[in-house]
């Protein structure tokens, strides 16, 4: 309850309070996030599966709230990323019609706050349609964070996305609206055991992964991302890429196992695998051709959501084989979330001090700007999956669970992603370690950037490596009301 | 074919055409509207839902959702049209520009006029052609 009341009373008191302590009250509703997440941890991890009526409205009428080992873990990504953004974005300059005034600063903390409501929201639901209300306040906020930059770039890109993500929400509402006149009922669990083969839920099914897709940027559905993340202010891009991307994946996730089980055949797991491993290929393979940097990590994002969608081929196997498949792809969005956050805003801080994102500025940032670069190269050999990142970790168990179900043509996917992705890492960092300061990057132009902004992108591109550590008690967290 | 049938198919029906719009008409407006027309389809069929057995009382909960989503709706609608006037402003377009072109600040005498005439023909899609949708003078 608190994980969601808390960011909900931080909207209003930071858009109340926009022009006076924002930044305050930000600080102190992100501190009482954390320890409202951590007293659910614990709360999970020694009772196990929680409930939660609302308003004390038992399931048919009232909405339940249900928190297992994926939604807390969840939480805690959700957590981490959200309070290092936040840290960020208090030393972050922000630009638009009026740069220099704040206003897009003043705006971001109650539509940060808004977001952050909604992601807790999806994360914590075990009710469909509370799922559609959270899905449309994530997008409703998250499309109006990417025009606070108010470019005409970025107004543009967030029309697209807006536009995107409502057609993607009434698809998905039409599949809730087909489900609930065949069973009457809107709980997951429910749901899923009234679950009837029938071309009724067939639609249903189709119209959800459809409308989930395209908001999670599934290719070929993923034309909206790039532009909308590209043009976004850094800790906006850290927020779409790190968080916004998993809650539709989790939700994808999370109806997949607990409503669609009867339904799902092999082959739609198939369909969304291939359709996955194309992604990594074809996301890798135009980042590969970015000339500016933060499309090279937006696109880079397109190609790591591809590897979250391997998990429904790879889990159709043995319980053992399925539980590695299930934990290596949701310890991949874990990873994922914390290293791309931390890229976007190690490149926001390099592309505001430089002035420019074109790739050729880069050259002497490491001379200058030392720790950003240190991050982006943390969370770029996380992107690579090497070790001892959490990256790694998760392509492991992503791996292992391919060759051991036989399905060896996504292992040589995963192999080959791997690849790509050293290419695009390696061709920013060798400019990055170029001591060959261009006309462009020159001191005069280079502007100061912030201790916050620089220590903050840090701090979450090494936890990147703890999670590589943690890997044990994190995947134990998981296995609580794992579908496995 | 019971009444809730009929409904049913409407519904679809009502959805496809919205979606169809959606896909073929570039104009913002026209691309919002066809969104609203796509969930009045899909609160048609929650609301036939609710009285499927003409001899029961109807079923609160579709109600609700109908109620729930009729606010969503406003509100994204609300914020759709608002970022449209924006995209005027900063394109001198009511359309987006495609994929791949630059999108480069409209021309001053475009923003100027943001207040009178153009956001007037924005307001008024019917009087919008197709092809029409280059607002800067």
């Amino acid at each position: 309850m608190w994980p969601i009341l808390l960011p909900l009373i931080g909207t209003i008191l930071t858009f109340l309070f926009k022009r006076g302590g924002a930044t305050t009250i930000s600080l102190v509703m992100v501190s009482a996030i954390t320890l409202a997440v951590a007293g659910l941890t614990r709360q999970v991890l020694q009772q196990g599966e929680q409930y939660y009526a609302v308003g004390g409205w038992e399931a048919p009428l009232g909405i339940t709230l249900h928190a297992d080992g994926l939604s807390v873990l969840m939480l805690i990504m959700t957590t981490l990323v959200g309070a290092s953004t936040s840290v960020y974005a208090m030393g972050y300059v922000f630009q638009g019609p009026r740069a220099g005034s704040a206003v897009g600063g003043y705006f971001f903390w109650p539509l940060w706050m808004f977001l952050w409501t909604a992601l807790n929201v999806i994360f914590l639901s075990a009710d469909i349609f509370n799922l559609y209300v959270g899905l449309e306040i994530l997008s409703l906020s998250a499309v109006a964070l990417v025009t606070l930059e108010g470019k005409p770039a970025a107004i543009v890109a967030g029309m697209r996305y807006l536009l995107a993500s409502f057609l993607g929400s009434l698809a998905f509402l039409l599949g809730v609206a087909l489900l609930y006149t065949a069973s009457g009922t809107l709980e997951l669990n429910s749901l899923g055991t009234r679950m009837l083969s029938n071309p009724s839920s067939g639609l249903a099914l189709a119209l959800i992964m459809l409308g989930l897709a395209l908001k999670t940027a599934l290719f070929p559905l993923h034309f909206w991302l790039p532009p909308a993340h590209a043009s976004a202010a850094a800790p906006v891009s850290a927020l779409l890429s790190g968080l916004v991307v998993k809650a539709t994946f989790y939700m994808v996730l999370r109806l997949w196992f607990d409503v669609f089980p009867a339904i799902a055949t092999p082959a739609v797991a198939q369909i969304l695998g291939a359709l996955g491993a194309v992604g990594i290929l074809w996301g890798s393979i135009l980042a590969l051709r970015q000339p500016q940097l933060k499309l090279l990590i937006a696109f880079s994002t397109v190609a790591q959501v591809g590897y979250l969608f391997l998990l429904f081929p790879l889990s159709n196997a043995t319980t053992e084989i399925g539980m590695d498949a299930w934990s290596g792809g949701v310890y991949f969005a874990l990873a994922h979330s914390c290293a791309k956050a931390a890229a976007f805003m190690a490149a926001g801080t390099l592309v505001y001090a430089l002035g420019s994102d074109r790739l050729d500025a880069l050259p002497g940032t490491f001379r200058r700007y030392p720790l950003s670069v240190v991050a982006f190269t943390v969370a770029g050999v996380n992107l690579m999956g090497l070790p001892p990142s959490g990256g790694f970790i998760a392509k492991w168990l992503l791996l292992t669970s391919a060759l051991n179900s036989g399905q060896w043509w996504f292992a040589l996917v995963i192999l080959a992603g791997s690849l790509l992705g050293a290419g695009y890492v390696f061709m920013v960092l060798s400019r990055m370690l170029l001591d060959q300061p261009q006309p462009i990057a020159n001191s005069e132009q280079a502007r100061p950037v912030t201790l916050a902004t620089e220590l903050s992108a840090l701090a979450l591109a090494v936890f990147v490596f703890v999670l590589g550590v943690t890997a044990t008690p994190l995947i134990a967290l998981l296995r609580i009301g794992a579908p496995f | 074919m019971s009444q809730f049938q009929i409904y049913g198919l409407a519904s679809v029906l009502i959805f496809s055409i919205g979606l169809y719009g959606f896909i073929v008409h570039p104009h913002l407006v026209r691309k919002i509207l066809a969104m609203n027309i796509m969930s009045s389809g899909i609160f048609l069929l929650l609301v036939s839902a609710a009285r499927r057995d003409m001899h029961a009382i109807p079923d609160s909960v579709p109600h609700a959702m109908v109620l729930t989503g009729i606010v969503v709706s406003v509100s994204m609608t609300a914020f759709a049209l608002a970022l449209t006037r924006r995209v005027v402003a900063a394109t001198g377009m009511a359309a987006l520009p495609g994929m791949d072109a630059p999108v480069e600040a409209a021309p001053i005498a475009a923003r100027n006029d943001e207040h009178s005439r153009d956001l007037d023909r924005v307001a008024d899609p019917v009087a919008v052609d197709r092809d029409d949708t280059h607002l800067s003078v």
